[in-house]
């Protein structure tokens, strides 16, 4: 068990920087998720983090003390890779005891630890296969079985769920849930699928281009994000962002459609300011399919034409029209819809948000 | 009535059977006929003397063949484990090279690329006792004054051409081995260190089982081709001086032509390829032993 401290932490290629400096205090037994777009740096934090690849620059502390320059073995770390990485030469069961071989653990003290493991993930049955005779998910419960036995500090774990199907992927998550619950370890988990970091994490950490964006619990970072880089990234369907201008007290939008400006930012800004503004589809609803959170009057009403709808069975997503571009709004409750039909939509501005058109930044305090 | 006409596959076959019963049938069993008979070469006609297993008996009860015979296994033994491992030690560090490792390949490549016979010179000239190389710089460091007779003492002759072969082709080792490294998944081995493993217990249990298989290959292939060493070893001391360095096949052929002895140098070859035989039956079982045990799927 232990804290993971990043201070000004620095990964360089050369000449190219690619992490640039990063702060992260990651508390004992927390799960931490570091989530992002290809290429933001968060892999290459992991893989720091476990001494895979040499830091560059800052500070990076295991529970207290600085591992800059310690290899991977002395820093009792578990690792689980997205390709599973198991050795194919062994049977499951060397598999998992493998690093308790190398630590120099007798044989009959390392088969009831294994055996111990393998009940927790269900792999009893499967102890003297080879990785090349399961399947996916049973490779990533070995995978995961090899990381348990070791009893690590800090559990790694590099797109575990990435080459599932996504049937097994929502399994595997629960699993991951149920075992972080049972094994109470500080957990660094790196994805690029917000899905999984929402309901796994404790906190989550949304990086871009090599720079922490937001740090935050998962309500944290889809009710209140930093940037309009946030809140695109966190949701599904993407929350709809549109620029638009600050005149009269309201949101006008380029081709003159406005909006009321919502009441919590009536004082956060100036008039003729050049502002982003942001609506999930949750909060864009056709009339009477929706819950509106906070008091009628923040509720803006409107008839839209409906371009596209996308059936989800409980629900529906509905593309339609407005100021000039495309929006996407959730029905619940769905009857069918067909394109060109126009019909009453509430816009829930209680739950808008506006973000600086210039920095990305959010405009509320 | 129609006359018997054969059917469409023995015809179909027939010319492909006619050609390897002329240049690989029909010349084995001769050889194998003449084993048994005291066939000459400067009298014809014994070769249709039959007389028995006369000559195995003799080959397998004459103490030169027995030393010829030894001696190819030992250089055998010797030439592949020493190019085994420096081919690995090659082969690793040429995979570490982040810049100029196709250069480095080829380059790697170019003692396969000369003829044994020119290698042969090579080393006969290198490892002379007065105008060699290997003399002159020793003498120049002051690590001898004497003249070391390089080619004429016998273990020094056995380690000469052991030289010469090492240097040509350690390359062979050290390609199959490059190519099994650049074939290994590299997260296995991220996965060993972070399990805990130091750089030689990564080797040890995770690098090698995979690198195993493309080193069996190369054993495989060089003792078929050390078993049938005779080009460096012709040019270099001719198996001598006085048969110090004989190998099986130098002795099978100066029993062949110098001493035009056909009949019994054919029974000597028989027991020169039983041996290459053996040794690529070993290693094919120890490759295919190492196959299952990566699950690789070729």
């Amino acid at each position: 068990m232990a804290t993971v401290s990043l201070e000004k932490l620095v990964k360089r290629y050369g000449s190219l920087e690619v992490v640039h400096g990063i702060d992260l205090e990651v508390a004992d037994r927390e799960f931490i998720a570091l989530v992002g777009p290809s290429g933001c740096g968060k892999s290459t934090t992991l893989r720091m983090i476990a001494g895979l690849e040499p830091v560059s620059g800052g500070n990076l502390k295991i529970g207290g003390r600085v591992v800059n320059d310690l290899p991977p073995r002395a820093r009792n770390l578990a690792m689980v890779f997205q390709s599973y990485a198991l050795y194919p030469h062994m049977t499951v069961r060397e598999n998992m005891g493998f690093s308790l071989k190398i630590a120099g653990q007798k044989p009959e003290d390392i088969a009831p630890q294994v055996e111990e493991a393998a009940r927790t993930l269900d792999l009893t049955h499967l102890l003297d296969r080879r990785p090349s005779q399961l399947s996916g998910g049973q490779r990533q419960r070995v995978a995961m079985g090899r990381a348990i036995v070791r009893q690590p500090d800090v559990f790694l774990f590099d797109e575990p769920l990435s080459n599932l199907d996504a049937k097994l992927r929502t399994q595997m998550r629960v699993e991951i849930k149920k075992l972080h619950a049972k094994v109470q370890s500080t957990v660094i988990y790196v994805t690029h699928d917000q899905v999984e970091a929402m309901t796994l994490a404790d906190r989550i950490v949304i990086m871009r281009d090599g720079y922490i964006e937001q740090v935050g619990t998962p309500e944290d970072v889809f009710q209140r994000p930093k940037s309009k880089f946030v809140a695109g990234f966190i949701g599904s369907p993407p929350m709809n962002l549109k620029d638009a201008e600050i005149a009269d007290g309201q949101v006008v939008f380029a081709n003159g459609d406005r909006l009321p400006l919502p009441a919590r930012f009536r004082d956060r800004v100036t008039a003729g300011q050049k502002v982003t503004f942001g609506l999930r589809p949750d909060d864009l609803y056709p009339a009477g399919h929706g819950i509106h959170s906070g008091e009628d009057a923040d509720v803006h009403r409107q008839d839209l034409r409906v371009i596209l709808t996308e059936p989800l069975g409980n629900e529906t997503l509905v593309f339609s029209d407005y100021a000039g571009a495309e929006w996407v709004g959730r029905m619940l409750n769905p009857r069918r819809l067909s394109p060109g039909e126009a019909l009453p939509f509430c816009f829930d501005l209680s739950q808008a948000h506006l973000f600086d058109r210039e920095s990305g930044r959010t405009l509320r305090g | 009535m129609k006359g018997w006409r054969p059917p469409a596959p023995f015809l179909l076959l027939l010319p492909a059977v006619l050609v390897l019963a002329a240049v690989v049938i029909i010349p084995l069993i001769l050889s194998l006929y003449s084993s048994f008979t005291p066939f000459r070469l400067t009298q014809p006609a014994s070769l249709f003397t039959l007389i028995g297993f006369r000559n195995y008996v003799r080959i397998l009860t004459d103490i030169e063949f027995w030393t010829a015979f030894g001696r190819t296994v030992l250089l055998l033994t010797v030439a592949l484990n020493v190019e085994m491992l420096l081919g690995l030690g090659l082969a690793m560090l040429v995979e570490k090279a982040t810049r100029g490792q196709r250069l480095l390949r080829t380059i790697m490549m170019f003692p396969m690329m000369f003829s044994p016979i020119l290698v042969g010179f090579q080393f006969k000239f290198m490892f002379n006792d007065n105008i060699g190389l290997v003399n002159n710089a020793l003498q120049s460091l002051g690590l001898t004054d004497q003249a070391i007779p390089w080619l004429i003492d016998g273990s020094l002759a056995f380690f000469a051409i052991l030289v010469a072969e090492v240097w040509s082709s350690t390359s062979v080792f050290a390609i199959l081995i490059l190519a099994g490294l650049l074939a290994m998944p590299k997260e296995p081995i991220e996965a060993a260190r972070v399990d805990g493993c130091t750089p030689w217990q990564t080797f040890r249990y995770v690098t090698w089982p995979f690198i195993m298989p493309f080193a069996y290959i190369a054993m495989t292939i060089r003792s078929l081709d050390v078993a049938r060493a005779y080009d460096i070893v012709k040019i270099m001391t001719d198996g001598g001086p006085a048969k110090r360095t004989e190998l099986l096949w130098t002795l099978i052929s100066r029993t062949a032509y110098a001493d035009a002895r056909m009949g019994l140098a054919n029974a000597m070859a028989y027991v020169a390829i039983l041996l290459s035989i053996l040794f690529t039956v070993y290693f094919f079982r120890k490759l295919s032993a190492a196959r299952t045990q990566i699950a690789a799927e070729w």
